[in-house]
């Protein structure tokens, strides 16, 4: 289980400083999921760095039960351009001193599940997009997390493959049993994948709304009238703020 | 690096600019590179010029290997822990605009007017274009770099392997091949004194002989050093540097 106690984060100090985020409060259960939505700049990447302790918060809690490992997928994926994919996906793993057998297997069988085989010696540089991020996640997911945070991972992909990498994301979600914490700009994309949507205003951060999306998890959901529903009511919420 | 081809054809320009500027000037002081040539080929050939080569460059290169050594890690270190840039910085500001060379003197005292003081003297001067070079480039790495090896539960050490050192390679490398031609400057003037080897003492010699076929068979000795020296980094970049050169 996630859950943050009225967290705010505040960048700079004095006359610089800049409230981010406010009064931020929710609970993720394991194994559930949670979209993160709202306008550029409302501090969502910054909630996930908090999430992911790369950031501490200026006041407030983080709490995260139990023992787990996390896997994370930054903004621009963060790929290391002198590594091949094969070296960034394992990194992870060999960093943890596994043994060199087992990282190569685990790399290669993260390959297939990506539709990246063959790609393997390649730099990222050399690679589109979308496979990029594919490398990402496979990155993330090397080391077997429980939480898998993600930052806009599927941003700039077209909208087919930004489809089947959701339905990737969800069967991953679902076999595994890990918890995912999504930041996307997609309202589709929040409502296909959020069990659990936080909608954020900015100026500073604050969550709107916490909408429940029991459905979320269904391969099938996007066909669904619910799905359309929903979608339309999320961008309402949104909106409405937008307007203020 | 430039094509094979280009570079050839850059030399023989070279060598017709110099046989033209030969002829024109007229003068003792720029024989004609064919009879230069021909002086490099048969001290090449009866082995004389060979050892000053050896030598001259194995001072460079060693001067050039203790410098890397120690400003490479060094410069990383100070340019990627905020407290040790802020304690350090302030005295490499002062301390590199100095022209080292002038410590020569005090160099002779400590190590004497052997091998050990002329490559001390280069790795002295080249260490701290090499510092500079690697501090900034550590602390320019970008931060989403360490956020990344942050994200994977990386130790500090581990964050200097997998991510510092690489990402700060391709600036190092240009930094040690402007060091070739600050080393082999250096060479030149630690071997025009105390010393009856290497290059840069055949090169005063002969000048001191008004041996003037000589002298530029010095010089272009030299040259082939320092041609030499950059033709190796060249490779060990290719090498190290692959992903770098895959557009
Ligand atoms: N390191 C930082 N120092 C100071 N301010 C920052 C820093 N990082 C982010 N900010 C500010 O915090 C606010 C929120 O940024 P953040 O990146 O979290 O937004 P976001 O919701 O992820 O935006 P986007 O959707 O465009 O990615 C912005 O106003 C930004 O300028
Ligand atoms: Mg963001």
């Amino acid at each position: 289980m996630i859950r943050t106690d009225s967290v705010s984060l505040q960048y700079g100090w004095g006359d610089s400083a800049h409230q981010v985020l406010q009064d931020i409060t929710f609970t993720i259960k394991r194994g559930s999921s949670c979209a993160i939505i709202g306008p550029s700049g409302c501090g969502k990447t910054s909630l996930l760095f908090l999430l992911a302790g790369l950031r501490q918060p200026t006041e407030g809690h983080i709490i995260i039960e139990g023992d787990y490992r996390s896997g994370t997928i930054l903004q621009n994926y963060g790929l290391f351009p002198w590594k091949t994919v094969r070296k960034n996906i394992g990194l992870g793993l060999t960093l943890k001193k596994t043994d060199k057998q087992r990282v190569e297997q685990r790399v290669g069988r993260l390959l297939e599940d990506m539709e990246l085989t063959g790609f393997g010696d390649h730099f990222p540089s050399q690679l589109s997009g979308g496979m990029q991020q594919r490398v990402a996640l496979a990155r993330a997911l090397a080391v077997d997390p429980d939480i898998l945070y993600m930052d806009e991972p599927l941003s700039s992909l077209d909208a087919l493959t930004r489809e089947r990498l959701q339905n990737l994301i969800l069967d991953i979600w679902q076999k595994n049993r890990l918890t995912p914490v999504l930041v996307t700009h997609s309202i589709e994309e929040a409502v296909f994948l959020g069990r659990q949507i936080l909608i954020m205003s900015k100026n500073p951060g604050k969550i709107v709304q916490i909408v429940e999306n029991t459905q979320a998890g269904d391969p099938d959901y996007r066909q669904q009238d619910s799905f359309f529903k929903l979608c339309n009511r999320v961008r309402a919420i949104l909106r409405e703020e937008e307007n203020g | 690096m430039a094509r094979k081809r280009d570079i050839l054809i850059a030399g023989l320009v070279l060598l017709v600019l110099w046989e033209i500027a030969a002829i024109l000037l007229d003068t003792m002081a720029l024989p004609e590179p064919w009879a230069v040539a021909a002086d490099l080929a048969v001290k090449v050939v009866s082995g004389s010029l060979i050892d000053d080569i050896a030598i001259s460059g194995m001072r460079a290169l060693l001067g050039l290997f203790f410098a890397v050594i120690t400003a490479v890690p060094l410069g990383l270190l100070i340019g990627s822990e905020p407290p040790l840039r802020k304690t350090l910085s302030p005295f490499i500001y002062l301390l590199y605009p100095i022209p080292h060379v002038v410590l020569l003197p005090l160099v002779i005292i400590l190590f004497g007017i052997g091998n050990t003081s002329k490559i001390f003297l280069i790795s002295l001067i080249v260490f701290f274009q090499i510092l500079v070079t690697a501090r900034d480039a550590a602390k320019n790495v970008h931060q989403n770099y360490l956020y990344s090896m942050q994200t994977l539960d990386a130790s500090h050490f581990q964050v200097y392997v997998h991510v510092i050192l690489p990402a700060t390679l391709p600036k190092i490398l240009t930094a040690m091949r402007i060091s070739i031609g600050t080393a082999v400057a250096i060479l030149f003037f630690v071997e025009s004194f105390a010393t009856t080897r290497g290059l840069g003492y055949i090169i005063m010699d002969s000048w001191g002989q008004a041996d003037y076929v000589a002298l530029y068979t010095g010089i272009s000795a030299m040259a082939i050093l320092g041609f030499s020296l950059y033709l190796m980094l060249d490779r060990l970049e290719r090498r190290i540097c692959r992903w770098q050169n895959i557009h």
